[in-house]
């Protein structure tokens, strides 16, 4: 499958690097097969592998992904400027977790 | 084969308290769907869901039958009192051994269990209750039931997610036309509202944050619900004999697995169950005068269920007269094939269609018939009831009137 093999690119921080990173191990992928530009057809990801992969970025940057949010991913760079925007969200608030009783 | 008829009916969920509120519900297309009970303490994404509204169990069990049964066990025990009520039969030593009891359910006394958890994981308790395991059982309602009568014949539980009690019907109405058993007590129940179970629905990110509805272009998810519904069916020699009067017949019975994804339904195996369940009844699509669909109110259920149903009927497809009464009692899971199947047969027999409410805008991936928001007067003969569960397992039963 010809899949971009270079790093993110242009996007190489560290949120971008721990997004991959946890889309490559919910997918059981090779890191190196998933980047910035990876489509989710070329990464097999359907509506519930979508679901499984923001509840564990959802674990890596303690925020919380509103159902409205979810609707309107379609893309690994989606998923990128999505949790970029909950965590400078959840820095500013404080606010990151769900009440739970 | 035998014919099979149902001869007695019981309702709980939250569009009735019994029978006949419930039909009323479907007849005025009431909504059954509250904000939850706990919604203050629970926090949860979504609010609402179809509790059954002021449920007391001491109106219904000594203090300590209650004590023996999660509220799903007392919700089948309630409807099978109903449906063995309006079927009049006459409890013999020779009925009691030889009656059948056929259970759904898809999570059990799951309230108990997470009751139990919490004990030990959240405060730390250093016990469990001793009743958690056989009220948390999935089979407790089928042991209920066969305790309530004194009834020793075959019974057990079938669990098969949301097509769980379609598919007891469809094993009973089996039973019952070969001849294994001449009388049988079937349907489902649930009571899915507990704090972990529902954050595991929360988690799936299916459930609706507002209401639920179904085939309209603004869906986005479903309601859950709780109760049961539980009829009583008998070959009609049986019936007659007794000088029963027969309310409807069953007349087909379709199932069939995806094998397509754990989740997400596939059109092609849902046709499958629905021609299964037309050629089982003998019948052709153009006889169907109603369809109670599976009708989530996801995106993906109710566009699939659309394709599939233009899979069976082709050019009869526009003919298609069909609705999804969910939004009105919720998603009752396990519960919700004998529910709808209930509703399917209420309408049959009264002459109407319940509406498919909470409708707002034409979505052309859902663009059958759906009876918006208001019910319609119509005299048919066939009608179907469509289960599609997660797993990708189908169940479809087709009742005729009699």
């Amino acid at each position: 499958m010809p899949v971009e093999m270079s790093p993110a690119s242009g996007a190489g921080d560290d949120l971008t690097s721990r997004v991959l990173r946890i889309i490559a191990e919910t997918q059981r992928k090779d890191p190196s097969q998933v980047t910035i530009d990876s489509s989710f057809e070329e990464l097999g990801i359907d509506s519930m592998d979508g679901v499984n992969i923001i509840f564990a970025l959802e674990n890596e940057f303690n925020i919380n992904v509103p159902d409205d949010e979810v609707k309107n991913i379609r893309s690994v760079r989606d998923m990128v400027e999505g949790v970029r925007r909950l965590v400078g969200h959840a820095d500013s608030t404080g606010d990151t977790a769900p009440a739970a009783s | 084969m035998r014919r099979v008829v149902v001869t007695g009916i019981g309702v709980i969920c939250a569009s009735g308290r019994n029978r006949d509120e419930f039909l009323q519900s479907l007849q005025t297309g009431r909504n059954g769907i509250q904000t939850l009970a706990r919604n203050a303490e629970w926090g949860l994404r979504f609010q609402s869901g179809g509790e059954v509204a002021g449920y007391c169990q001491a109106e219904h069990f000594a203090p300590k039958e209650a004590d023996m049964m999660d509220r799903f066990a007392q919700f089948a025990v309630i409807a099978s009192r109903e449906a063995v009520r309006q079927s009049g039969i006459d409890w013999t030593p020779e009925l009691l051994a030889d009656t059948a009891i056929v259970t759904g359910s898809c999570i059990g006394g799951q309230a108990t269990e997470d009751q139990g958890f919490q004990d030990v994981y959240k405060m730390g308790k250093p016990r469990v209750h001793p009743m958690t395991i056989p009220k948390t059982m999935a089979n407790a309602g089928a042991s209920a039931v066969s305790l309530e009568f004194g009834i020793t014949g075959p019974a057990f539980t079938i669990a098969t997610a949301c097509s769980s009690s379609a598919h007891a019907i469809g094993q009973a109405f089996t039973m019952v036309r070969s001849g294994m058993t001449d009388f049988a007590i079937t349907g489902g129940s649930e009571a899915p509202f507990s704090y972990g179970l529902l954050k595991a629905w929360e988690a799936m990110r299916v459930v609706s944050p507002t209401v639920c509805r179904p085939f309209s272009k603004d869906r986005n998810g479903m309601i859950l619900g709780e109760g049961a519904a539980m009829m009583t069916i008998e070959s009609l020699d049986h019936a007659l004999s007794r000088g029963a009067k027969p309310i409807a017949e069953i007349v087909g019975f379709g199932m069939s697995a995806d094998a397509h994804h754990i989740t997400q339904p596939s059109a092609e195996g849902a046709a499958k169950a629905v021609r299964m369940a037309l050629k089982d009844a003998g019948i052709g699509p153009e006889q169907v005068g109603y369809i109670n669909s599976h009708g989530t109110g996801t995106s993906v259920n109710d566009s699939t269920e659309t394709r599939a149903l233009k899979l069976v009927f082709g050019p009869n497809a526009s003919k298609i007269v069909m609705s999804s009464t969910k939004a009105m009692h919720g998603h009752t899971l396990g519960a919700a094939g004998a529910l709808e199947s209930t509703a399917a047969i209420l309408a049959l027999t009264n002459n109407f269609i319940p509406p498919t409410i909470n409708y707002s805008e034409p979505d052309p991936e859902c663009d059958l018939d759906c009876v918006p928001n208001v019910a319609r007067q119509a005299d048919f003969e066939y009608t179907i009831s469509n289960s599609f569960a997660f797993g990708g397992l189908n169940a479809v039963l087709a009742f005729r009137r009699i």
